[in-house]
C-alpha cells in the first residue's frame, strides 16, 4: 500500500514532524502515546493495544523513515516515510507499507492515509491537489 | 404525531428462508403476519451483494457508484447523505441498534467513531452520528469493540470464547470446520440464547423504545448481525430443526459433474472460486475450497441458518409487543428486510461474491405500512416488480410526509404492481467492484422484465466481453447461462444497452479502501 500528500511547504517541516519517532502521537489519528528507547518505539493505539516497533532508519539527509512493526500480529512488517522537495516550494510525503498478513498492510496504509490527510491542519499548511 | 419507523434489517439472508417467500425450513409466524398485513415484494435487489456497500445504499438512497463505498473495508464518509438525518432534522428520534457497519470492522486504532463510541456510550460526539442520535452496535460474534462486546465482556465474560472464532491467526476469514459435518464457520455454541446478539438487539431496541415519550416519532433501525456466517446459534435451540432432516436445496445439483457443467458455463472465476483457485475477496474463507463441501455440510448450515432466522422472528416479536404496549401498534410502519443473500449450496458455493444470482441478489423485503393508514379490509399485496434497497431512504422520507431530497436515486416503494408500472419500476440494478491483493472484478447487472445480465468489466479474470444471461422464467435457478447463445442477442444486446445506459452517476472522487472489512 502506497499513499501520499503533496504540501505548499518546506519538506524540513514536515520531516520535522514524521521524522521525529517521538512526534507520531501528534500526526497519527488513534496512537494515544508512544515510547522511544534508542532504536526501539512501542506505541499505544486507541483500542489499548501496544504495538512494538523497531526503527530501521532515521535520515534527516535523505528525509527517510523506516520502521518495522514487532509485535506478533505481524510476521513481516516494513513502512517507509519519504519526504521529497519538489523544487517548487511544494514537498511530496510518501508513506509505504509492506505486511504479512496483507490484510494489516491495508489497515495501517488505511491509518496512514489518515495520518498524512492529518498533516495540514496540524503544519497550517495547504495540501496541493 | 406521525406514523413512526421500524426498520428491521437482517444480514446474508435469502428471499427464500422467510415462510410467507415459500420457505419450508424456518418458522417465522411475525413476519409472516406484517406480510399479511401489508406488501410483500417478489423482485426486490441489492444494489450490492456485500455488507458496507449495500448498507450505504440503504442509508443513502444511493447507488454504490454514487455513494462510493466500492467495496467493503470502504468507509462511508461521515458527510455522506443520510435519510436517518432528514428524519431527524424533521423531529423524528433516531437510532441504529445492531449491525451498523458504514465503516470498517479492522481498526485497531480506533480511527473510526462505529467503532470507537463504543467505549463512550451511545450517543455520538455531537449529539448524531449520520443522522442517529442512539448508536449501539453489534456483530456477528464477540470480536472488537462494539456494544454488544464491551457489555458481554463485562457481564459474561465466560461467554466471549463460545462464539465461533471467524477470523483465523493469518487474519482471513476462518475456513475451520466444526460442528457434525466440518462445515466452515459452524460452530457448537453453549451462548445462553438470553444473551447471545440476536436478544440482545431486540433487548436494546426495547431499551431505547422505552426511553421516548409516547408522542415522539421515531425512526429506528432495528440491525440483527444474523443469519450472516459463522453459524453459531445457541445450541440449546438446535432442538428446532435436525440438519439430516433439511433437504439439499434445488440450486445444489448432488452429482459433482452436473454441478460443475453449470459453473463451466459461467465466467471463469466461479469455476476459480468452485476450484480453489482464485478468492477474489475477503468475505469468503481464503483456505477453504468450495468443491470440497459435502451435501452434509450444505444441510447443517442451512439447520443452523433457519435457526437463526427464528430467532430474529422471535425476537421482532417482542419488540412488537412492546411497540403495542406502548400504544404505537397502529401508528408504526414496519420494513423487514436484509442487505444482501447469501449462497448456502447453490452451485456448491457459500458464502458470497461476485456472484450475481438469485441467492445473492433476490431478498426477502416485506412494508407492513402503519395499521392507521390502511383501508378497513385491506388484503396483503404482493409485488412482483422489481425494487431495490436504493428504494427506502425515499419510502421513509415519504412516510414521514417529506419530499425525498434530490441526492437520493431510488423512488418511494411501490404499493401495488399498477403502482409500479404506473412509476417506471421496470428493472433494478446492482453493481459489484473488487481490487483485492492485484485481483480485480468488476461486474454490472439488471433485472428487468424475465431477465436477468451481467456484463463485465475488464480485470484480472475478465476481459470485459464476458457476461451472464439468465431466464429467470424457465431457468429460475439460473442454471443455464444464454450471454452466448445466438438465438437471444438481438435481446442481449437491447438489456445491455439499457444496463449501461441505466448506470447511475459516478462519484467524483474516489474512495479509498482501508481495511479488508
Amino acid at each position: 500500500m502506497r499513499h501520499s500528500i503533496r504540501l505548499r511547504c518546506a519538506p524540513d517541516a514536515v520531516w520535522d514532524v514524521v521524522g521525529t519517532p517521538g512526534r507520531l502521537p501528534e500526526w497519527w489519528l488513534g496512537v494515544e502515546s508512544c515510547e522511544v528507547d534508542g532504536d526501539t518505539r512501542t506505541i499505544m493505539t486507541r483500542a489499548g493495544l501496544p504495538m512494538p516497533e523497531r526503527l530501521l532508519t532515521v535520515d534527516p539527509d535523505l528525509r527517510r523513515f523506516q520502521y518495522r512493526i514487532t509485535s506478533p500480529l505481524f510476521v513481516e512488517h516494513l513502512s517507509t516515510i519519504d519526504v521529497h522537495d519538489l523544487g517548487d516550494d511544494t514537498c511530496l510525503t510518501v508513506y509505504s507499507v509492506d505486511a504479512e498478513p496483507a490484510v494489516l498492510a491495508l489497515v495501517i496504509g488505511g491509518a496512514a492515509r489518515a495520518a498524512l490527510a492529518h498533516l495540514p491542519e496540524l503544519l497550517g499548511v495547504e495540501p496541493v491537489h | 404525531m406521525g406514523r413512526k419507523i421500524l426498520l428491521v434489517t437482517t444480514d446474508q439472508q435469502r428471499y427464500d428462508t422467510l415462510a410467507c417467500n415459500g420457505g419450508t425450513l424456518s418458522r417465522t409466524p411475525v413476519v409472516d403476519g406484517l406480510a399479511a398485513g401489508g406488501l410483500r415484494f417478489e423482485r426486490a435487489h441489492p444494489q450490492s451483494v456485500v455488507c458496507m456497500p449495500s448498507r450505504s445504499t440503504i442509508l443513502t438512497g444511493q447507488h454504490p457508484s454514487t455513494h462510493g463505498v466500492f467495496m467493503n473495508g470502504v468507509p462511508l464518509p461521515v458527510d455522506a447523505p443520510s435519510v436517518a438525518e432528514v428524519l431527524r432534522d424533521s423531529g423524528y428520534r433516531t437510532a441504529l441498534v445492531g449491525k451498523a457497519h458504514f465503516e470498517p470492522y479492522f481498526d485497531p486504532f480506533l480511527r473510526f467513531e462505529e467503532n470507537a463510541m463504543s467505549i463512550n456510550g451511545t450517543t455520538p460526539h455531537g449529539g448524531s452520528r449520520r443522522g442517529f442520535e442512539h448508536l449501539e452496535t453489534a456483530s456477528h460474534g464477540a470480536m472488537g469493540p462494539l456494544h454488544y462486546s464491551q457489555w458481554l465482556m463485562a457481564n459474561h465474560p465466560e461467554a466471549l470464547g463460545m462464539y465461533c472464532r471467524a477470523i483465523d491467526d493469518s487474519l482471513q476469514v476462518s475456513a475451520a470446520g466444526g460442528g457434525d459435518t466440518g462445515a466452515p464457520q459452524v460452530k457448537v455454541n453453549p451462548i445462553d440464547r438470553g444473551i447471545y446478539h440476536t436478544d440482545w438487539v431486540a433487548d436494546r431496541t426495547v431499551a431505547w423504545l422505552d426511553s421516548l415519550d409516547a408522542d415522539e416519532d421515531w425512526f429506528c433501525w432495528m440491525s440483527f448481525p444474523d443469519p450472516h456466517h459463522p453459524w453459531d446459534p445457541p445450541e440449546s435451540e438446535m432442538g428446532r430443526i435436525d440438519w439430516r432432516d433439511v433437504p439439499l436445496p434445488a440450486g445444489y445439483p448432488e452429482d459433482r459433474t452436473t454441478r460443475e457443467a453449470i459453473i463451466d458455463g459461467k465466467p471463469r472465476h466461479w469455476r476459480a472460486w468452485y476450484d480453489g483457485t482464485l478468492v477474489s475477496n475477503y468475505e469468503a474463507p481464503a483456505d477453504w475450497i468450495p468443491a470440497t463441501l459435502t451435501p452434509d455440510q450444505v444441510r447443517e448450515v442451512n439447520a443452523r441458518n433457519a435457526v437463526e432466522v427464528e430467532l430474529i422472528d422471535e425476537a421482532l416479536g417482542r419488540v412488537l409487543a412492546r411497540v403495542a404496549e406502548r400504544g404505537w401498534a397502529d401508528d408504526v410502519d414496519v420494513v423487514v428486510t436484509t442487505d444482501h443473500g447469501e449462497l448456502q449450496g447453490d452451485f456448491g458455493l457459500l458464502f458470497k461474491g461476485p456472484y450475481h444470482v438469485d441467492a445473492l441478489m433476490r431478498i426477502p423485503l416485506i412494508w407492513r405500512p402503519a395499521p392507521s393508514t390502511r383501508a378497513e379490509g385491506s388484503t396483503p399485496t404482493v409485488v412482483t416488480r422489481p425494487v431495490g434497497l436504493v428504494d427506502l431512504a425515499p419510502t421513509f422520507c415519504a412516510i414521514a410526509g417529506i419530499h425525498p431530497p434530490e441526492w437520493m436515486q431510488g423512488k418511494p416503494l411501490p404499493v401495488d404492481d399498477t403502482d409500479a408500472e404506473s412509476r417506471g419500476f421496470d428493472k433494478v440494478l446492482t453493481e459489484w467492484d473488487s481490487e483485492l491483493f492485484g485481483i480485480s472484478v468488476h461486474l454490472r447487472t439488471m433485472m428487468r422484465d424475465r431477465w436477468v445480465v451481467t456484463a463485465y468489466r475488464p480485470g484480472t479474470s475478465h476481459d470485459g466481453t464476458e457476461g451472464e444471461l439468465y431466464d429467470l422464467v424457465d431457468d429460475p435457478l439460473q442454471q443455464v447461462n444464454r450471454w452466448d447463445d445466438v438465438s437471444v442477442r438481438p435481446l442481449r444486446d437491447d438489456l445491455v444497452a439499457d444496463l449501461r445506459e441505466s448506470q447511475p452517476e459516478v462519484r467524483p472522487e474516489r474512495l479509498f479502501l482501508e481495511a479488508p472489512v
